[in-house]
C-alpha cells in the first residue's frame, strides 16, 4: 500500500502524459490530469501554511529561542489570511478579485510584501560588491577569462562603455565595448549556456524515465515499507 | 532583551510616530485617507530600513521584518490559490450551490464527479501534518511527481535537446547576408565591424565549437586526456566566459533592485525627488 | 556650471576609491561596511541628482519591438506577469512599456499570471499605468485580466490547447464566453504573440517549453538580468526577443518614445535607473581592479620572501 500505490500512480500518470503527445484523442484526458495537478498544487500551499503554523505554535509553546518573533509570524499570517478569505474592504462583490486595489489584502501586499520582498533581494547588491572586492581574483587562466568577461559585460551594459570606446572606427566596431558585450552574449555565452542546457535536458529526461519506471524512489521518503 | 535594546526600540517607535505625522501632514492636501496613507508609507519605509539594518549586523528589527514577511507571504499564496483555483476551477465543477454563493458560473458535466479525486488527494496531502497517517501523502505526491515527469520528459526532449542540437549546426562558411563567395571575396571584405562577415563567421564557429567542447567537458565517462582533454579544456574556457557573463548580469540585476528601494525611500517617503 | 550636488558625492566616491587603492597596496584590510557605504552612495547620488543617458535598442530588444510594431492593429497578444516584488523594480518597467506599446498599436491584450504575486503587481500596472494613459479603453473589449492560476507548467499545459478550461472567467468572475476578445481565441495557438515578463520558475523557459514550441507561437520575453543569459540559446528561433534587466527596459522605453512621441512625458523608470546603474557598475569594476592589484602585490611579496 505504502509503496505500490504511489509507484503505480506515478507510472500511470507519467506514461499517459507522454503517450498523449502522440495520440491526440487522449489530449482531453491529459488536460484533466493536469488540472487535477493544479488543484493539488493549491493543497500544497495549504500544507505549507499548516506547517508554518505548526512550527511557530510549537516554538511559542516551548518558549524556544526568539519565540517572540513567532508571534509576529502568526499575527502576519492570520491578518493576511483573514483579509484575503473574507475579502475585507474589497471594493466589489464576492466575485471581485481578492487583490482589487483598495482591498485590505492589496494594501497589505503593497505596504508589507512589496517592500520586504524587494529589499530582501536588494541586500545582495551589497554582498556582490563586497565579493567583487575580496574574492574576484585573476588567480589562473580560467579565473581571468571569467573576470574579463564579467568586466566587459559590466562596462558594456552601461553608457559608460560606449563613451570609453566611441572613438573606435566603424570598421573595427566589434572592439567597441558595448558591441563586444553583445558578441559575448550571442557567442560564447550562448555556446556555454547551450552546453549546460543540453546537459540538464538529458538529466531531466533520464530522471523522468527513472521516476516513471519506479527506479528512482527517493520522493517516497526514507521509510519505503 | 537588555536595557539598551529597549532604548533603541523606544527611539525607533518615536521616529516612526514623527515620520507618520509628517507624512500625513504632507499628504493632507491631496488625499482623503491621508492618515492611513501616511501610516502605510511610513510602515513600508521602516520595514525597508529594518531589512537594510542587517548590513550592520543581525538585530531584532531585521528578525521582526523577516518573520513578518514569512507569515504574510504564506497567507498571501494560500489565499490567492484558494480564490483563483479552488473557487475558480474546482467549485464550478463540483457544486451549483457553492458556485452561486461565490458568484462563479457553474460548469455542469457528467465527468465532473472525477474532480473529487484531486480533492481527496489534496486532503491526503494534508495528512503529511499527521505523524500517524503521514504516509498517505505519498499518493498525491506520486501524482505530482508523475505529472511533472511526464510533462517534462517530452518538453525537455524537444526544446532543450533536439532544438538546441539542431540550432548548433550553423553554417560555418557564412549565410545571408554574409554568404560565402570564395576566399578572395572574404579577404577583400575583411574588417572587424560588429555587423561584418568576420564577426558573423566568428560567432558561428564559437557557437559550434563551444557547444561541442562544453558538452565534452560534461562527459565524465571517459578520461579527459589527449584530444578529448584538450576539447574539454576549451569547454572550460567557454563555460568560464559564460559564468563571467552571468556574473555581470547578476550584478546588474541586484543593483537595479537596490535602485528601486532607494528610489522608494527618497521619493515616496522622504519626498527628496519628484 | 556643473551640478555641485553631483560633484561632491562623485569626488567623495572617487577620492574614497583612491584611499581604498592605497590601503589595498599597503596590504591593509577594509571593513565590509565601508564597501557597503560606497555602493549606497554610488546608487543614491544619481537618484538624488539624476544623470540621464541616451539608449539605443540592441538587436535582441529591437526584434521584439519591431514584431509588436509590425503586427496588424487589433492583433491579440497574451501577456503574462510572472514575477514577484523581488524582481519588480527590474521587470515591471518592461511590463509597463510593453503594455503601453501594445495598446498604442491598438492590439488586444489578455493579461494573466503564473505567479500569485504577479496578479497584484498586474493590478498596479492596470491602475497606475494603463487606466491613466488609456482612459478610453474598455476592460473586456480592449484588454482583459484573467488573473492567476496555481499549477505552474500545469497551467501552461492546459491553456496550450484549451484556454477556457483553465480560465473559465476573468479575474472578476465574468465568463470569458461573453468577452469579445475570446470570440477568436480558443487556445494559446490563437494568439498572435505571447509576452512573458518574469525571471523565476515558472517563467520564460516554461513558456518556451510548454507553449511556444508545441503550439508554434512566437514568444517575447522580458526577464530579470539574473536569468537573461540563460535565455540566449532560445534566441531567435524559440524566443523572438529578450529584454534583459533594467538595461533592456531602458532600451525598450527609448525605442518606444522614438517611435511614439506621445509617450515623451511618460514615466521612464528604465532610463531613469540607468544613471545609478552606471555609477554602481563603475564602482564595482573599481573594486575588482583594486582587489586584484592588492592580490598581485601580495603574491609578488610572498614570492620575494
Amino acid at each position: 500500500m505504502r509503496q505500490l500505490v504511489p509507484l503505480t500512480i506515478t507510472f500511470c500518470v507519467g506514461t499517459l502524459l507522454i503517450v498523449s503527445v502522440f495520440i491526440p484523442p487522449l489530449g482531453d484526458l491529459e488536460r484533466t490530469f493536469t488540472l487535477w495537478f493544479d488543484i493539488i498544487a493549491v493543497f500544497a500551499f495549504f500544507l505549507g501554511g499548516g506547517n508554518l503554523l505548526r512550527v511557530h505554535i510549537n516554538k511559542l509553546r516551548r518558549r524556544k529561542t526568539d519565540w517572540g518573533f513567532s508571534i509576529v509570524t502568526l499575527a502576519g499570517f492570520s491578518t493576511m489570511l483573514a483579509a484575503g478569505l473574507f475579502k475585507i474592504g474589497n471594493p466589489g462583490d464576492i466575485a471581485t478579485a481578492v487583490d482589487a486595489p483598495g482591498s485590505m489584502f492589496y494594501t497589505i501586499f503593497d505596504s508589507v510584501v512589496v517592500p520586504l520582498g524587494s529589499t530582501m533581494y536588494s541586500l545582495l547588491a551589497f554582498f556582490v560588491a563586497s565579493a567583487s572586492y575580496r574574492a574576484f581574483r585573476a588567480k589562473n587562466r580560467e579565473a581571468t577569462l571569467l573576470l574579463v568577461a564579467a568586466f566587459i559585460i559590466l562596462l558594456g551594459r552601461t553608457p559608460f562603455g560606449l563613451m570609453l570606446t566611441e572613438w573606435v572606427p566603424d570598421s573595427f566596431s566589434l572592439l567597441q565595448i558595448p558591441n563586444l558585450a553583445i558578441w559575448i552574449m550571442n557567442s560564447p555565452n550562448l555556446a556555454g549556456q547551450r552546453a549546460i542546457m543540453i546537459g540538464i535536458g538529458l538529466g531531466v529526461i533520464s530522471m523522468s524515465l527513472r521516476l516513471i519506471l519506479g527506479i528512482e524512489r527517493s520522493y517516497l521518503g526514507g521509510d519505503n515499507a | 532583551m537588555n536595557r539598551s535594546t529597549y532604548i533603541v526600540v523606544g527611539v525607533v517607535v518615536v521616529l516612526f510616530l514623527i515620520s507618520w505625522i509628517l507624512k500625513a501632514v504632507s499628504l493632507s492636501g491631496e488625499d482623503d485617507g491621508y492618515i492611513l496613507r501616511g501610516f502605510l508609507i511610513t510602515m513600508s519605509a521602516f520595514l525597508t530600513l529594518a531589512i537594510f539594518s542587517f548590513l550592520y549586523r543581525d538585530n531584532p528589527f531585521y528578525k521582526f521584518a523577516e518573520h513578518l514577511f514569512v507569515g504574510v507571504s504564506a497567507a498571501f499564496w494560500m489565499t490567492q490559490g484558494f480564490w483563483s483555483t479552488i473557487v475558480g476551477n474546482l467549485i464550478p465543477r463540483l457544486s451549483a450551490g457553492l458556485s452561486g454563493f461565490f458568484m462563479v458560473p457553474h460548469q455542469p458535466s457528467p465527468w465532473n464527479i472525477s474532480y473529487w479525486i484531486p480533492v481527496i488527494l489534496g486532503i491526503l496531502l494534508l495528512m503529511r501534518l499527521s505523524a500517524k497517517y503521514g504516509w498517505l501523502s505519498r499518493w498525491p505526491l506520486a501524482l505530482i511527481v508523475g505529472t511533472t515527469a511526464g510533462l517534462n520528459f517530452v518538453r525537455y526532449l524537444r526544446s532543450d535537446f533536439i532544438v538546441q542540437v539542431s540550432s548548433t549546426f550553423v553554417p560555418l562558411l557564412g549565410r545571408e547576408p554574409h554568404q560565402w563567395q570564395g576566399a578572395g571575396a572574404f579577404v577583400s571584405q575583411l574588417d572587424l565591424s560588429a555587423t561584418g562577415q568576420l564577426a558573423a563567421l566568428l560567432t558561428n564557429w564559437v557557437i559550434f565549437v563551444g557547444v561541442f567542447c562544453g558538452i565534452v567537458y560534461f562527459f565524465f565517462s571517459k578520461e579527459h586526456t589527449g584530444v578529448f582533454g584538450r576539447a574539454s579544456r576549451v569547454g572550460i574556457w567557454v563555460l568560464m566566459i559564460t559564468f563571467g557573463a552571468s556574473f555581470g548580469y547578476t550584478v546588474m540585476g541586484r543593483i537595479s533592485l537596490l535602485v528601486g528601494r532607494v528610489t522608494f525611500l527618497f521619493r515616496d517617503w522622504l519626498e527628496l525627488i519628484s | 556650471m556643473p551640478n555641485v550636488g553631483v560633484l561632491v558625492p562623485l569626488v567623495a566616491i572617487f577620492g574614497g576609491l583612491i584611499w581604498l587603492l592605497v590601503r589595498a597596496i599597503r596590504g591593509r584590510e577594509v571593513e565590509r561596511r565601508v564597501i557597503f557605504m560606497f555602493i549606497f552612495v554610488a546608487v543614491a547620488t544619481p537618484i538624488l541628482f539624476p544623470i540621464t543617458f541616451q539608449e539605443h535598442a540592441t538587436p535582441v530588444v529591437k526584434n521584439l519591438f519591431d514584431r509588436i510594431e509590425n503586427l496588424p492593429s487589433g492583433s491579440t497578444i497574451l501577456m503574462s506577469f510572472d514575477f514577484d516584488p523581488a524582481m519588480a523594480p527590474e521587470v515591471q518597467p518592461m511590463a509597463n512599456a510593453l503594455s503601453r506599446h501594445c495598446l498604442a498599436r491598438e492590439h488586444k491584450i489578455v493579461f494573466m499570471c503564473l505567479w500569485a504575486t504577479g496578479q497584484s503587481l498586474l493590478n498596479t500596472t492596470l491602475e497606475y499605468v494603463i487606466r491613466p494613459d488609456f482612459p478610453h479603453l474598455v476592460d473586456g473589449v480592449d484588454f482583459v485580466n484573467v488573473g492567476y492560476k496555481a499549477g505552474n507548467e500545469g497551467v501552461l499545459n492546459v491553456i496550450v490547447s484549451d484556454f477556457k478550461k483553465m480560465f473559465p472567467t476573468d479575474v472578476n468572475g465574468v465568463p470569458l464566453d461573453g468577452v469579445e476578445i475570446f470570440d477568436k481565441v480558443g487556445s494559446c495557438k490563437d494568439f498572435d504573440l505571447i509576452l512573458t515578463v518574469g525571471g523565476g520558475r515558472p517563467g520564460p523557459k516554461e513558456w518556451v517549453l510548454f507553449v511556444g514550441d508545441p503550439a508554434d507561437v512566437p514568444i517575447g520575453a522580458g526577464v530579470a538580468a539574473v536569468v537573461a543569459p540563460q535565455l540566449y540559446p532560445y534566441y531567435p528561433r524559440q524566443v523572438i526577443g529578450i529584454l534583459g534587466g533594467i538595461k533592456g527596459a531602458a532600451e525598450y522605453e527609448s525605442e518606444l518614445v522614438k517611435t511614439h512621441p506621445r509617450f515623451e512625458n511618460m514615466e521612464k523608470p528604465g532610463l531613469r535607473m540607468m544613471g545609478p546603474q552606471t555609477l554602481a557598475h563603475v564602482v564595482i569594476l573599481a573594486f575588482i581592479v583594486i582587489g586584484n592589484i592588492a592580490f598581485f602585490r601580495g603574491r609578488r611579496g610572498k614570492k620575494t620572501e
